[in-house]
């Protein structure tokens, strides 16, 4: 056991030098292993060009790592990522998905129901989401607690905060169809930047000193319209691990005529990753070209194929990095003649969010559906009546106190009742400082439904000072919600010829969906700087009521009646009475028998005088005595 | 027996005004006002847990329903049942009219029998003559003056439009009162045990009712009688528990029945009482809690939820000492300690200490201060509003502003309170010093 493992690790170390020496198509095994049964980790790279509508190119790097189930190599990987591996083994992960976002993908532009916006469209900031294989709801929560920990320090990030349960919820059927054990996180106002991405880089077997990821110039991805990393991964026993990792950026060309690939990042692409299995790069044009593609677009630099997919909705041409070298580097460019006219494949309905209403005490949430232009298309149900079904899922912060009962949908402008549009809701109401409200429901709407809309009130929460972050007054994001429709599939398939991990990725059931704006709910603010001046006014009150009280309660009428009759008398002036007072303490004679006694005794007696000499004196000789010493 | 003249039409015109306001087309949206509907009162969060338990949660999943389980199948179809062009809760207002008139109409029937005990003590303390002297008010019903107060109490009014659960509340509280003066042990065990139920704070009661029942209605202080005309019987206190014990058991039986598989009893409590004792919801409301609470350091916050809860209780035998032979007088200082001590208090609770003190009004003739505790109860009532607009709609107030009509409010209520008890015990010393005389 132990020397062949001795033997792998060295031949593995051979052949990696080898990698760094020469770069040559690398195949693990060739010296006599049988790689037939044992299946190998793989990584391939691609990235997607996409030129979008308004003159702005999609660009969709996609990097896939596969380990196999069996655990042939030990603990040890050859490509594939050890952090990962770990992270699945530990925390018994089915599926995750792990993305941050920066910008929002313009659904009605970038389109919303083709394979590549309904996967890597995201809400804004981080989300994520992950299946356990694990029975017990407790084991699932503290699993989850245990890998935002683990990845917000493999990612650089504050996915820590989706620990609280404050800030996850456990959706049933409105995010991903499950049995109770998905999580759900977002947070909406994460920032993301290169600290994200150098670890996310490190994932990569070539990170980005090769390959297509050398393509990633910071300033030039950063500057994007929209910037989305994402991790997402699948394990089980059949297939291994699989991690697709992939970046997209909308990026602005200079020029809105021409573009190139040199132009868009400010660097060429000189090779393949020498550990990559494949490399490719695509262009995928909307709408069938056909023959017309001469008049509309004009490519410089050569595709190794040109083909449609199975509707003919997309062209693509495919470019193979192997081919290209230091000396030839690939450079893609495109130089439109006509602007391109295809509008972007739709979702039957555009879905966007707003808050209602003015004032730091109460509002409404309304989420609005607008019918897109080209769709019309629905299911049918018995009675031959067509309709659309709209699955929403949203997630609202427990400072955000809705109240479900005022869901109010309204159809064309009509309000409806609930039970008519509604065909499944489940709600999980929010609790203080436990837990998020989540609404997960079911609409249905005729299909000649032009416009939808739902509204909901709640009531804004009034937190401890301690609760408030520190730019209090910027107001709470409430994450986005998601609208997705389960009756429409998105995929597009390209013939099998082209070997690709993105293309294949294409073919899967993507139910079409989109993520709403993230609001902004201001939230009113104490006055921070009062703990002190509130606690004392406070207790200040409190001691006035017992102290009042406990007086009225304690006097006595005879005290009453000595007050009143000592009233009456002609009364000494205040410092005479105080004397009087002290000295008859000191004597220790009743106050009663003094007030007898006043007019006969002058009020300072010899003794008296004595007493506070006596007391002088000894409080002078001790002050003088301490001095000294 | 006098009878305040034109008693009933003052009456009806008052109920008459409250089913104006009812039928007022607009929203006057009281029920959003933070002074009338606390997060324990408030019908829009009876309606949400209405809404939760028909479609099959638990009324209390989430933190919006504090209220009782048997209000729901009540009040819950008033509020479902919606009629287009009129404010939300538009059955509900009716019931609370009706509610209200009930409790104004029990106040009159206890200030009845405050009034007969009074005739009886005073004649066999031989003082018909004197009492005269000392205030004209005496020879009129202070129960047709307390349950007017009550009725036509703007604040009551406020309460009973603004679509929150305080009258009901407020009746209980009434009806234990009416029934332990009364000497019904059912009927006052039946209101204690549902005020409670409903909020918590009236369980203090128990020292008021349970002398009441064995004393029977207020009198001057026993020393005066040269020999004790009732002695201190407990038959009906054995009769006021028994029946407590029933109607609880009953109580606790319907509730569990209403939250059978859906959360319990062990929930109820957690979400009512624990809610209650914990001040978890901080938004604000008249009272001062909710801002001490939003500000204190979290490792104080355990210490200060049981200084002043126990203030509240601190108070209860001191009280209860000096003021044994006047268990309603009693029972009214300790309804308005807990109105301006409890956890989520509103104007309900004003409204009801101001009715019961409209009881005592001959014997509180000569109270002080009753000029400025009586502007600056409309003083706060002006401002306060005007201080949470300021705050929470325009942004330019600052959250200090309204707490400090809170702070005000609490003062004042504070100087009545002691006011109150100060001039009863000055009214019972002059009663010895007229005696004696």
């Amino acid at each position: 056991m132990m020397a062949s493992h001795t033997f792998l690790s060295l031949l593995l170390f051979y052949l990696y030098t080898l990698h760094l020496v020469r770069p040559i198509h690398c195949s693990v095994g060739s010296n006599g292993f049988d790689t037939t049964s044992i299946p190998k980790e793989e990584f391939s790279e691609e990235l997607l060009l996409k030129p979008l509508p308004d003159h702005k190119v999609l660009a969709h790097f996609h990097f896939t790592s596969t380990s196999p189930p069996s655990s042939s190599n030990g603990k040890h990987h050859h490509l594939f990522p050890k952090s990962i591996a770990q992270l699945v083994k530990k925390y018994k992960i089915r599926e995750l998905e792990l993305s941050f976002t920066q910008g929002r993908w313009n659904y009605d532009r970038w389109g919303a129901s083709d394979p590549l916006s309904t996967a890597n469209a995201k809400p804004p900031g981080v989300e994520l989401w992950a299946l356990f294989d694990i029975p017990t709801k407790e084991e699932i929560d503290a699993t989850w607690r245990n890998l935002t920990h683990s990845l917000s320090g493999l990612f650089c990030a504050s996915i820590n905060f989706l620990e609280s349960s404050t800030s996850h919820s456990t959706p049933l059927w409105g995010f991903l169809p499950n049995d109770g054990d998905l999580r759900y996180g977002a947070l909406p106002r994460e920032a993301v930047c290169t600290e994200n991405l150098t670890p996310w880089l490190k994932l990569l077997p070539c990170r980005d000193k090769a390959g297509i990821a050398s393509l990633l110039d910071r300033p030039s991805i950063y500057r994007g319209h929209y910037h989305s990393q994402r991790l997402k991964l699948r394990s089980d026993r059949l297939n291994g691990i699989v991690i697709e990792q992939t970046l997209s950026v909308v990026l602005q060309p200079s020029d809105r005529t021409s573009w190139s690939l040199h132009q868009l990042f400010k660097k060429s692409l000189t090779g393949k990753c020498a550990l990559a299995k494949s490399s490719k790069v695509f262009l995928e044009i909307e709408g069938n070209l056909g023959s017309q593609n001469e008049n509309i677009l004009e490519l410089v630099g050569d595709a190794d194929m040109v083909t449609n997919d199975q509707h003919d909705h997309s062209t693509i041409y495919q470019y193979n990095v192997e081919r290209y070298s230091e000396h030839e580097a690939l450079d893609i460019r495109v130089n439109w003649k006509n602007p391109l006219q295809v509008s972007f494949p739709q979702a039957p309905l555009h879905a966007s969010r707003f808050l209602m209403g003015s004032g730091n005490e109460r509002g409404s949430i309304a989420i609005s559906l607008q019918s897109a232009r080209n769709t019309t298309k629905g299911l049918y149900d018995g009675s031959n009546n067509c309709f659309t079904r709209v699955v929403i899922f949203q997630v609202v912060p427990w400072y955000v106190k809705v109240y479900y009962h005022t869901l109010r949908i309204y159809v064309d402008g009509e309000i409806r009742d609930t039970k008519d549009v509604v065909e499944k809701i489940n709600v999980t109401p929010s609790e203080d400082k436990v837990s998020p409200g989540t609404l997960e429901m079911m609409l249905r709407f005729p299909c000649r439904t032009i416009s939808a809309a739902l509204t909901l009130d709640f009531d804004k929460g009034f937190l401890h000072i301690d609760e408030y972050p520190p730019d209090a007054n910027q107001g709470f994001d409430i994450p986005s919600a998601l609208v997705s429709f389960p009756d429409f599939i998105s995929r597009r398939i390209y013939p099998d010829s082209i070997r690709s991990p993105l293309l294949q990725s294409y073919k899967g059931r993507n139910v079409v969906k989109s993520y709403t704006e993230v609001l902004l709910v201001p939230l009113t603010t104490p006055d921070f700087s009062m703990p002190y001046n509130v606690i004392t006014f406070t207790c200040t009150v409190l001691a006035l009521y017992f102290g009042s009280m406990v007086n009225v309660l304690r006097r006595r009428v005879g005290e009453e009646e000595r007050l009143a009759k000592s009233k009456d008398k002609r009364r000494p002036g205040l410092i005479p009475l105080l004397i009087s007072k002290i000295s008859n303490k000191v004597r220790g004679i009743k106050e009663d028998s003094a007030n007898q006694s006043q007019s006969s005794q002058p009020i300072l007696g010899p003794k008296v005088v004595f007493k506070v000499v006596l007391i002088a004196l000894i409080a002078v000789l001790g002050h003088y005595f301490l001095n000294a010493n | 027996m006098p009878e305040l003249r034109r008693y009933w039409p003052i009456a009806a015109a008052a109920v008459l005004f409250r089913l104006a306001l009812v039928l007022f087309p607009g929203d006057l949206n009281l029920g959003s006002r933070p002074e009338v509907a606390t997060p324990l009162s408030s019908l829009r969060r009876l309606a949400e847990g209405y809404w939760l338990k028909q479609s099959s949660l638990s009324p209390y999943a989430g933190s919006m329903y504090h209220g009782s389980p048997l209000l729901l199948p009540i009040l819950g179809p008033l509020i479902a049942n919606r009629i287009e062009g009129r404010p939300m809760y538009f059955y509900c207002s009716f019931l609370f009219v009706i509610v209200d008139f009930i409790s104004a109409i029990l106040i009159r029937a206890t200030g009845q029998k405050l009034f007969i005990s009074n005739q009886q003590n005073n004649k066999s303390l031989k003082l018909p003559g004197k009492i005269n002297l000392v205030s004209n008010l005496a020879k009129e019903n202070a129960g047709d003056v307390a349950s007017l107060i009550y009725l036509w109490n703007p604040l009551t009014i406020v309460t009973c439009l603004g679509s929150c659960t305080t009258p009901i509340d407020n009746l209980m509280v009434i009806l234990t009162i009416y029934g332990a003066c009364s000497g019904v042990a059912p009927l006052a065990a039946f209101g204690y045990v549902m005020a409670t139920h409903l909020s918590l704070y009236p369980a203090i009661l128990i020292i008021p009712v349970i002398l009441l029942l064995g004393h029977g209605p207020d009198a001057p202080p026993s020393k005066l009688f040269k020999r004790t005309i009732r002695p201190f019987s407990w038959k009906p206190i054995i009769y006021f528990v028994v029946w407590a014990l029933i109607w609880t058991f009953h109580v606790l039986l319907l509730c569990s029945i209403s939250l059978k598989g859906v959360g319990g009893l062990h929930e109820m409590f957690r979400k009512t009482y624990g809610f209650t004792l914990k001040v978890e919801d901080l938004s604000p409301n008249i009272g001062v809690l909710w801002y001490f609470f939003a500000e204190v350091f979290e490792f104080f916050r355990d210490f200060f939820l049981i200084v002043f809860h126990v203030n509240i209780l601190f108070m209860l035998l001191p009280l209860a000492i000096r003021l044994k032979h006047r268990p309603c007088f009693l029972a009214f200082v300790y309804v308005a300690i807990v109105a301006m001590l409890k956890s989520y208090p509103s104007v309900g609770d004003s409204a009801l200490y101001l009715g019961l003190l409209g009881l005592f009004a001959s014997e509180l003739a000569d109270m002080q201060f009753s000029f400025f505790l009586f502007f600056g109860y409309i003083g706060v009532t002006l401002l306060s509003p005007v201080m949470h607009n300021l705050w929470i709609w325009r942004g330019t107030g600052n959250s200090n502003f309204y707490f400090a009509t809170g702070l005000a409010y609490a003062c004042l209520q504070t100087v009545l309170v002691v006011e109150s008890v100060s001039s009863m015990l000055k009214h019972d010393r002059m009663l010895k010093r007229l005696v004696s005389a």
